[in-house]
């Protein structure tokens, strides 16, 4: 009892002063904006992960495809995406190539684009784990009579799936901090508000230090979920 | 039941096949012996095109399944193919793996192809495994119930690649008490293997393969006690 109120007490105590403190009021005033912004990264990272591994899947199926054209498409779009910075496709897709198509909004245009950018590394992820499921597998299953697809599906995918799933959580991490690029068009997630703040408050070291801090706690919840699907995996 | 003719294939710049011509007949069951790197494993693979032959024809009960029109899916439910390695699904228990073709290729219920699952599990004396992974299945299990898993099609005829080479030597007993009770069920089976007392108890034809081509043919008695070919000759010393 004397612990706890002692504790609270000092914690207390210890927010006031802290208060004092021009650049922790300005953070703290701020951190509707911010958890606004967070759920803004959110909501593209796994809405742009959930259409990237839909392409992906087609694009690292098409990888392992024996028609040339099926497997040229697929491996232009991997090489583009792969080997062109996102910032540079961002602002190439936001302002060059998505106006030609439709009257693109922000939102819209950081999900298109994110999730081109992140279907062609999920695409590599797919094409590694079909590959690393074992060659006898597709011959059992086409010996006992399936076609190519049927065998795929029943057989190579299920298997494939579970060793796709750590390299895919990375990817999800490894895009949700990206997304902070998306600042540059304007698009209202948690780089772009610790940037405004930032603007007005001229407080940089609160400012962005809260800003990392925020990420690193979604990227952390991200890997602890992570581990925990891979053991889960293991143990079956 | 199976006819070979004029098969040549290669792997790259090495030719593994060199001019095969063979007829398994209906019923019968034919040991492939013979040194590694052979052939023989390649042959097989052909019959069930796994791997394509580079010249000549294979046919199965009359239907030509090298010629490029065959629907090659239709024939591989009628020939049933037992790995070295087992090749069980090992996301799928023991049920499932046995169920899966049936139940996805020819479309019978569920209830119909677990009732001839359970059957077959009870044949090769497997049935309180039915619900178990494959990860919990010892070597000679795994490649029983590969053999149910071949049957559940029906097939016409069986391949068997090597099937006891991966087993502890105290588990290739109960796989070949397996197989055996297939042929004497008159199944069709060509099984490539090393264990010469099962060809030479239960085969009724033994091919002896070196360097790509059928080197001797014969019955078992003949082959295994007084074979012609001295490279027969010389094989059978070193592995008898």
């Amino acid at each position: 009892m004397v612990w706890i109120t002692g504790s609270l007490v000092f914690a207390t105590s210890f927010i006031d002063s802290m208060m004092q403190i021009r650049g922790f009021r300005i953070v703290v005033q701020h951190m509707p904006s911010f958890m606004q912004g967070a759920l803004v990264t959110l909501e593209i990272t796994a809405l742009s992960v959930a259409l990237g591994m839909i392409l992906g899947l087609f694009a690292g199926l098409g990888k392992l495809s024996k028609s040339k054209f099926i497997y040229g498409l697929a491996t232009v779009y991997i090489d583009f995406f792969r080997g062109t910075p996102l910032f540079v496709q961002i602002l190439l897709f936001y302002f060059g190539i998505l106006p030609l198509i439709y009257n693109n909004g922000v939102f819209s245009s950081a999900i298109i684009i994110c999730a081109l950018n992140s279907g062609a590394y999920i695409a590599e992820i797919v094409r590694s784990g079909i590959q690393a499921v074992d060659k006898g597998q597709m011959e059992a299953a086409r010996s006992l009579g399936m076609n190519h697809s049927q065998a795929m599906r029943y057989v190579i995918l299920p298997q494939a799936y579970k060793i796709v799933i750590p390299p895919l959580i990375n990817e999800f991490i490894a895009l949700l901090k990206d997304t902070s690029l998306l600042s540059a068009i304007s698009v209202m997630e948690l780089t772009h508000r610790g940037d405004l703040v930032y603007a007005n408050t001229y407080e940089p070291a609160w400012v962005w230090g809260a800003v990392a801090l925020i990420y690193l706690v979604m990227t952390k919840a991200l890997s602890v979920l992570g581990d925990y699907a891979e053991r889960r995996l293991a143990t079956e | 039941m199976i006819k070979i003719q004029d098969v040549y294939k290669s792997f790259g710049s090495l030719q593994v096949l060199k001019g095969i011509n063979y007829h398994v007949k209906p019923r019968e069951v034919v040991c492939i012996i013979g040194p590694s790197g052979s052939g023989k494993s390649t042959l097989l693979r052909c019959i069930n095109q796994l791997e394509q032959v580079d010249s000549g024809h294979i046919f199965i009960d009359g239907e030509e399944l090298t010629h490029p029109g065959t629907d090659i899916n239709k024939i591989r439910q009628q020939v049933g193919m037992v790995f070295q390695l087992f090749n069980l699904f090992p996301h799928k228990t023991t049920l499932d793996n046995i169920t899966m073709a049936p139940t996805k290729i020819k479309g019978i219920s569920r209830a119909e192809a677990e009732d001839l699952a359970m059957r077959l599990l009870g044949k090769v004396g497997l049935q309180d495994k039915a619900h178990v992974y494959p990860s919990n299945l010892s070597g000679g299990q795994k490649q029983r119930v590969a053999i149910a898993r071949a049957l559940a099609m029906q097939p016409k005829a069986m391949l068997f690649d090597e099937p006891t080479s991966a087993l502890d030597p105290e588990m290739v007993g109960e796989v070949l008490a397996v197989m055996k009770d297939l042929a004497n069920e008159g199944m069709t089976m060509v099984v490539v293997s090393h264990e010469m007392g099962f060809a030479r108890e239960v085969a009724d034809r033994v091919l002896f393969m070196d360097e790509g081509i059928i080197m001797e043919e014969g019955d078992p008695e003949v082959i295994f006690s007084n074979p012609n070919n001295p490279r027969t000759q010389a094989f059978l010393s070193k592995v008898l």
